[in-house]
């Protein structure tokens, strides 16, 4: 470059100016240029409360529903299961919950607002499988220590019928709970927190 | 008229560099006399580039990128568009064709040292090149919107949210929905057929330019410009073209031999190029009961698996690919040609290919505590290779390097030998048949079959030394 009878400085500056000023447009596009790859409004809407209805629900079945394009399952627990749930502790990674995700309501030893119904995101919190349903006791291919669960076949993780990962599987947390809450004893609404509709 | 020609030619001529990049790209570009089978597959790479991006074109005119329409459109293609189903199984099969000619390319660099200096920035290249390709066929794989596709892109999208602390933010942004969905299928279309695209081929571009910067590396690791004659011209180099260019040519139409078996016989591949449960259209309440990835990405999803931990395993995955690219400064010996390194690089190279090809295997099975504890020892056999290069290298004993290019025995000049073995094994004895007659038959002989066995034992363990 010629610079004989140059201000070198002025260069410089100019040069440094245009450098700036051509970073902070960059920045700028850059904004919408990315945030138009998050989720749009209207997959946010899709986001909307689901509701389900419990009345003719028998004891042991599972409905599933689709809430934010994701598998909930909701699971009416009988007593034998309950019973079978409180004995699991020792077995399980997280078995208070300490580290996984749901509502406050529902953070207890059974993962429900009421024992008897319990509600979960039906994907694995390990890579987003969606876990196979297996309420049977010790069947052959799962073996005696088979309690009745949640089994992801993607990557062997074990669940319990309260969503709550065993120790020594991929899984690094129990199922996730999404925020639920009842509008009566046999209508509960998935997405909506109990507090957010006292409040 | 002949003079109109010349005139036109003329006028382009001055206006661009044909005859110099001809020249110096083709015509005086000297390669290596020496190059062997494996020369071939960075050819074939681009011939497969090429092909793909053709069908690809044809494909997009009918395919939908639409979590409603899309899996029908698949099947529209299949069965009503003239010649959908030819130009459908070429592309499939056509990506996992390009995986085995990079796999073999790449390891043809590991045994000949051709990323060695100077030629570091050629494997990088190559390296970000196989990096651009897997992201290529994974949103590729996504686009039939079977149940694979949809799990699949589930499992490895999630892989982002292991990262900590932006891990779940990220793999939100990159589906742009809650779940893969339609929002997923469009931008991974959109990746697919023109993002990635451009990518791969700038870099092949910039892989090219810097090969012939520096010039081919071959066989024997030699480097042919250290020996010249009077012109300049490398006496044991001929120039690309013919030699070269018509070798090649050879080479496709071998490939389109083995390639035509496939798509028309084999599309599928018995669920290795095309799995059986992506012919069910994606289901996002309800996963397959085995997933796994197509067989190319299998030794990485082994590793992940070998992993107990999440974000360990995600480390390990992608540690398995950045160490691939730290290759020319792991080894450090000075030979580059595996004719003459010593025999701990040979037996490491070894327990290289047995470790990647054993975790590929294990990479389609399900994950039974056996099969886990198999795929930790391989794992750590795979990282080995590389993490303990800067050591056997440094002590490696290799052997005294020739100053010119060699010649190997040829196929002619090794018949002989394999005729005397089989004489050996077979060898002809008197017989006599039903009518008395005493004939010349060939009979196996078990001692000597053990002979030749054990001798070529011998041989093979020597020339692992």
């Amino acid at each position: 470059m010629y610079s004989e009878g140059v201000d070198n400085s002025k260069r410089q500056f100019l040069t440094s100016a245009l450098t700036v000023v051509g970073a902070v447009g960059t920045g700028f596009i850059a904004v919408p240029f990315l945030s138009q790859m998050q989720p749009s409004t209207k997959a946010m809407a899709a986001g909307a409360p689901v509701e389900v209805d419990l009345s003719k629900m028998e004891p042991g079945q599972m409905i599933r529903v689709a809430w934010r394009g994701k598998p909930v399952w909701v699971l009416n627990r009988t007593p034998e299961v309950l019973e079978t749930l409180a004995t699991l502790d020792d077995k399980l990674a997280d078995p208070l919950s300490n580290e996984s995700i749901q509502p406050e309501d529902s953070k207890n030893p059974m993962r429900a607002i009421k024992p008897e119904i319990f509600v979960a995101v039906g994907l694995c919190t390990h890579l987003g499988c969606s876990p196979t349903f297996r309420p049977e006791i010790g069947p052959s291919d799962l073996g005696d220590e088979w309690k009745g669960g949640f089994f992801c076949p993607c990557h062997g993780s074990w669940f319990d019928l309260a969503g709550r990962v065993y120790r020594g599987v991929p899984a690094p947390t129990n199922l996730e709970v999404p925020p639920y809450r009842y509008i009566n004893d046999n209508l509960i609404i998935v997405g909506e927190e109990q507090q957010e509709a006292a409040a | 008229m002949k003079h109109k020609i010349t005139e036109c030619t003329d006028w382009f001529l001055d206006r661009f560099p044909l005859t110099k990049l001809w020249n110096d790209h083709m015509a005086h570009y000297y390669a290596p006399k020496n190059f062997n089978i494996w020369y071939f597959f960075g050819s074939l790479a681009l011939f497969v580039l090429v092909m793909q991006l053709v069908t690809g074109i044809l494909l997009t005119m009918n395919y939908k990128p639409d979590a409603d329409l899309a899996f029908d459109s698949v099947e529209y293609i299949m069965r009503d568009v003239n010649w959908g189903w030819l130009v459908r199984y070429m592309h499939s099969t056509g990506a996992s064709a390009f995986f085995i000619i990079v796999y073999l390319h790449m390891f043809r660099g590991i045994v000949y040292g051709s990323f060695k200096q100077p030629r570091e920035l050629i494997w990088i290249f190559g390296m970000l090149i196989f990096v651009a390709l897997m992201a290529e066929a994974f949103m590729g794989y996504l686009l039939p919107w079977g149940q694979m596709s949809y799990w699949g892109a589930q499992v490895i999208i999630s892989l982002f949210s292991a990262i900590p602390v932006i891990g779940d933010d990220l793999s939100l942004w990159v589906r742009g929905d809650y779940v893969v969905s339609d929002a997923t299928l469009n931008r991974f279309f959109a990746f697919h057929v023109i993002a990635v695209p451009l990518v791969l081929i700038i870099l092949v571009f910039l892989h090219i330019v810097a090969l012939h910067e520096v010039g081919s590396n071959n066989p024997d690791g030699i480097d042919i410009k250290a020996s010249k004659d009077p012109y300049g011209v490398p006496v044991d180099g001929i120039p690309f073209h013919p030699y070269y260019t018509v070798k090649d040519i050879v080479g496709i139409g071998v490939f389109m031999f083995f390639f035509a078996v496939v798509v028309f016989y084999m599309p599928e591949l018995g669920g290795y190029f095309l799995e059986d449960a992506n012919f069910i259209p994606a289901d996002p309440l309800k996963t397959p009961e085995h997933i796994a990835p197509v067989w190319y990405f299998t030794p990485f999803y082994a590793i992940l698996r070998a992993v107990p931990d999440k974000f360990a395993g995600v480390i390990a995955m992608g540690g398995a690919i950045v160490v691939l690219f730290l290759l020319p400064w792991l080894d450090r010996s000075p030979v580059k040609s595996i004719r003459y390194r010593g025999g701990i690089y040979k037996k490491a190279v070894l327990l290289f290919v047995i470790s990647f090809i054993g975790l590929g295997y294990l990479g389609t099975q399900p994950a039974t505590p056996t099969a886990t504890m198999f795929a930790r020892v391989l794992t750590a056999v795979y990282f080995g290779f590389f993490l303990l290069m800067p050591l056997y290298t440094r002590w490696e004993k290799f052997k005294e390097i020739p100053n010119r290019l060699t010649e190997q025995p040829s196929l002619e000049d090794r018949l002989p030998g394999w005729i005397a073995a089989a004489d050996e094994m077979v060898p002809k004895t008197p017989v006599t048949d039903e009518q008395g007659q005493t004939v010349e038959k060939r009979r196996p002989n078990t001692a000597a079959i053990g002979k030749v066995l054990v001798r070529n034992a011998k041989k093979l363990k020597e020339s692992l030394d």
